[in-house]
C-alpha cells in the first residue's frame, strides 16, 4: 500500500444518504478476479445509460468535477454488502478521500486497508462544505485536519481517526508482514486453546 | 459481570499491544476459529499470498464452498457465462494449491455458506467465525461472534489466523411480548420492525445481543434469520446465548466434535457461555412485539418498512423531519414506482423468490408449503423456490415440498445465492416487482431496474397466490 501524504483537492458533492455498496459497484462486476480496472464501473447504474453512454445528469459526469480526489456525501455511506470492491472501484477512480457524517463499518476498515481515507465530520461542518462545493482543500492526516483554501480566510476543519488507522495510513504498511512478527504469540494462543475440530 | 460477547472476545485475545506508540494501540489480535470462503471475495486474496510468497497458516479451520455465482439449473452442464466459470474455477484452483476444505458445486454439502456452516456443525458456540461476507452475522444465533469482512482482511485471516480489531459495543435488544399469532408472524417480520425501529445505521459498530422470552422459544432456524440482518441495522454481529435448542441442533453434525468429547463441552458451554445478570450493556433497547404484524418493505433500504395492513408512507411520514431521509424517501417512491397512501394489499407482483441465506432453511420451506398446498400460483407470478443448501434441498424432497410447490406453479432449483443478488442468470428484469424474503432492498439488488419487497417466507408463498400482498393471518 502507498503511503498517505497531505494533498489539495476539490471535492465533488454527493448528497445522498445510504449510499450501499451495490450502488458503488453493482454486482456484474464482482466477478472479476484482480483488484484492478473497477474505477470505469464505479457507480455504473447512476452513471451510464443502458447503451453504456455517461449519463448527462450524474454528477460525476459533468464536466466541472472531472479529476477531483474527494468525495463529500452523507450518513452511513458504504452500507450493505462487505465487497471490498466498492473501495476498490472508488481507489481506482482516483478518490483519495471521502468525507460523510458516518460510514458502515465494513466498508471505513476496507478504505483503510486499501489507502482510502475515511474522514467522519459533524453535520455542521458537512453542510458548510456542501455549501461552498467549489472550495479547494487540503487534507492533512498527519495533523488531522482539513485546511479550506478559500480567498483570505483561512477555515480548518480538525477530524478525529483512530491512531492506528493513521499510522497505518501515513505509513503504507503491509499488516500482514506485521502480524506475521507476532508469530510466536499466535503459536502460543493456539497451543493454550482448542478450536474445537475434528 | 460480562455480558456474552465480553466473554468470547476475552477468550479470543491473541495479543494487545501494551505501548500506546504501537501501530496497533487501542485494538486487539484476535483469534479466529472459523474462515469460511466463497468465490466472489476470495480470489484476490489469494493472489495476495503468492504475490508475497505466503501459506494459508490453518487450512484446517478454513472451509469454502461457491453460492454466489452458481447456476441453479443444470449443474450438469457447463456454465455458460464465461466470467462465472472463471471465478468458480479460480476457487477450485485456490482450495486445491492451499489445501483447503471445498464443498465443491456438485458436492452434496454445496450451498450458501451461511447454511452450510450451521448444517455441518462448523459453527459451533463460543467461537469467532469470519467470512468475506456481510452475512456473516447469520452465525451469531449459535452465541458465536460472526462478521463479515472485506478481502484484505479475508487474505490477513488466511495468512495469520488472526484479525486486528477495536471491541465493538455492545447492544442489548429486548424483544418484549410475544405476537398472537405465533404461525403468522416470523422472527423475520421481529427483524424487520427492529430494524424499522432504529434505523439502518442504529446497530453501528456494535454487537446485538438478541434477548426476551420469545427468543428462547425460537428454533435455531428462526434465530438465525434474526442475527442475520444485524448488519441490515448496521450492526458488526448479532449473538443469542445458546442454549439446548442449540446444542441439540449440533449434536452429530459433520464437523461436530462426536460423543463424551461434545457432552463435555455443552457442559462448559452452557456453565461459561451466558451473559451474567448484571452484564453492563452500552445501549439496551426494547422491542414490543406484542401487536406485531407481518412487515413488508416499501423502499430501497430495509428500514423502508410497515405492517401489511398499513398504506406505503408519505416521505414526511417516514423522515420524520430529517431532510436527508426525506429525500432517501422521495427518491425510493420514485425508484418504486409506487404512491403514498396505496394499501400494501394492493400491491400486485410479478415475481415471487424464496430463498438466501436469510429465509430458505428446511423450516422456512415447510411453512411455505403450509400456505401454498392444493393452491395455485397466480397466472400472473413467476415463482421460484431456491433451497439454502444441496442438503436442505434433499430433506425437503425427502418431504415431499418438491412435489406441493411444483404442483402449485413454483420453480424448483438447486441451493445458491441465485435471486438475492443476481450474480448468477436468476435476476428480476427492469420493472419487475418482486416479493422476496432475502434481506436486501437496495435499488437494482435483484436484477436492474427490479423492485423488491421484503418479506417472510408465508408471505411471499401467499402473495405468490394472490398475485399482491395478503395478510397471512387471514390465511393461517
Ligand atoms: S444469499 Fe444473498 S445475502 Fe446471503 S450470502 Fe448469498 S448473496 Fe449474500
Amino acid at each position: 500500500m502507498k503511503p498517505f501524504n497531505k494533498f489539495e483537492s476539490k471535492f465533488i458533492p454527493f448528497p445522498f444518504v445510504n449510499v450501499d455498496t451495490d450502488q458503488i459497484i453493482p454486482k456484474q462486476f464482482l466477478k472479476l478476479t484482480q483488484k484492478t480496472g473497477f474505477g470505469k464501473y464505479l457507480f455504473y447504474d447512476w452513471r451510464y445509460e443502458e447503451d453504456g453512454q455517461p449519463k448527462k445528469d450524474f454528477i460525476l459526469n459533468k464536466s466541472q468535477y472531472v479529476n477531483r480526489q474527494i468525495l463529500l456525501t452523507l450518513d452511513n455511506f458504504g452500507s450493505g454488502s462487505s465487497r471490498e470492491h466498492a473501495v476498490w472501484a472508488l481507489s481506482d477512480y482516483g478518490f483519495k478521500a471521502i468525507i460523510s457524517t458516518s460510514f458502515a463499518d465494513i466498508f471505513y476498515s476496507n478504505c483503510i486497508k486499501n489507502g482510502l481515507l475515511p474522514i467522519t465530520l459533524p453535520k455542521p461542518q458537512i453542510n458548510y462544505l456542501f455549501q461552498n462545493k467549489d472550495l479547494s482543500v487540503e487534507i492533512d492526516l498527519d495533523n488531522q485536519e482539513i485546511k479550506l483554501m478559500e480567498n483570505s480566510i483561512h477555515k480548518k476543519f480538525k477530524f478525529q481517526i483512530e491512531k492506528s488507522k493513521k499510522m497505518m495510513l501515513i505509513a503504507g504498511l503491509d499488516e500482514i508482514g506485521m502480524t506475521l512478527q507476532l508469530d510466536s504469540e499466535i503459536t502460543k494462543y493456539e497451543k493454550n486453546n482448542i478450536t474445537c475440530l475434528v | 459481570m460480562s455480558s456474552l460477547f465480553e466473554k468470547i472476545w476475552e477468550n479470543h485475545i491473541v495479543y494487545t499491544p501494551k505501548n500506546n506508540k504501537s501501530i496497533n494501540s487501542g485494538s486487539s489480535l484476535l483469534y479466529i476459529d472459523r474462515h469460511l470462503i466463497h468465490e466472489v471475495t476470495s480470489p484476490q486474496a489469494f493472489e495476495g499470498l503468492r504475490t508475497n510468497g505466503r501459506r494459508v497458516r490453518r487450512p484446517d479451520l478454513t472451509f469454502a464452498t461457491m453460492d454466489h455465482n452458481v447456476p441453479t439449473t443444470e449443474r450438469n452442464l457447463p456454465i455458460v457465462d464465461q466470467i462465472s466459470e472463471n471465478q468458480i474455477r479460480t476457487l477450485r484452483e485456490n482450495c486445491n494449491e492451499f489445501g483447503i476444505n471445498l464443498y465443491d458445486l456438485d458436492h452434496p454439502n454445496q450451498g450458501i455458506v451461511h447454511v452450510i456452516g450451521p448444517e455441518l456443525g462448523i459453527t459451533l458456540p463460543g467461537t469467532t467465525i469470519v467470512c468475506g461476507d456481510s452475512h456473516t452475522a447469520t452465525h451469531g444465533a449459535f452465541g458465536a461472534f460472526a462478521f463479515g469482512i472485506g478481502t484484505s482482511e479475508v487474505e490477513h485471516v488466511l495468512a495469520t489466523q488472526c484479525l486486528w480489531l477495536t471491541k465493538p459495543k455492545d447492544i442489548a435488544i429486548n424483544f418484549v411480548g410475544r405476537p398472537k399469532n405465533t404461525h403468522a408472524i416470523s422472527s423475520k417480520d421481529m427483524i424487520l420492525s427492529l430494524i424499522r425501529k432504529i434505523g439502518i445505521g442504529g446497530g453501528k459498530g456494535a454487537v446485538l445481543e438478541y434477548q426476551g422470552e420469545i427468543i428462547k422459544s425460537l428454533s435455531m432456524e428462526q434465530r438465525m434469520t434474526i442475527c442475520n440482518m444485524s448488519i441490515e441495522a448496521g450492526a458488526r454481529a448479532g449473538l443469542i446465548v445458546p442454549d439446548d435448542e442449540t446444542f441439540n441442533y449440533l449434536r452429530d453434525r459433520e464437523h461436530s466434535p462426536k460423543g463424551e468429547i461434545y457432552e463435555k463441552m455443552v457442559d462448559h458451554w452452557r456453565e461459561n457461555l451466558i451473559t451474567d445478570n448484571n452484564a453492563k450493556f452500552d445501549r439496551i433497547i426494547d422491542i414490543d412485539i406484542k401487536n406485531l404484524a407481518p412487515q413488508v418493505s416499501w423502499g430501497t433500504n430495509p428500514s423502508m418498512t410497515v405492517d401489511v395492513t398499513e398504506a406505503v408512507p408519505s416521505p414526511d411520514e417516514f423522515a420524520k423531519g430529517n431532510e436527508d431521509e426525506k429525500n432517501a424517501a422521495i427518491r425510493a417512491l420514485e425508484y418504486m414506482k409506487l404512491k403514498p397512501g396505496t394499501p400494501i394489499t394492493d400491491i400486485h407482483i410479478d415475481r415471487v423468490f424464496i430463498g438466501s441465506c436469510t429465509n430458505s432453511r428446511l423450516e422456512d420451506l415447510i411453512e411455505a408449503s403450509i400456505v401454498v398446498k392444493g393452491k395455485k400460483v397466480s397466472g400472473k407470478v413467476r415463482a421460484l423456490i431456491v433451497p439454502g443448501s444441496q442438503m436442505v434441498k434433499f430433506q425437503a424432497e425427502k418431504l415431499g415440498l418438491d412435489k406441493i410447490f411444483r404442483e402449485s406453479g413454483f420453480e424448483w432449483r438447486d441451493s445458491g445465492c441465485s435471486m438475492c443478488l443476481g450474480m448468477n442468470p436468476d435476476i428480476l428484469s427492469p420493472g419487475e416487482r418482486c416479493a422476496s424474503t432475502s434481506n436486501r432492498n437496495f435499488e437494482g439488488r435483484q436484477g436492474k431496474g427490479g423492485i423488491t419487497h421484503l418479506v417472510s417466507p408465508i408471505m411471499a408463498a401467499a402473495a405468490a397466490i394472490e398475485g399482491h400482498f395478503v395478510d397471512v393471518r387471514e390465511l393461517i
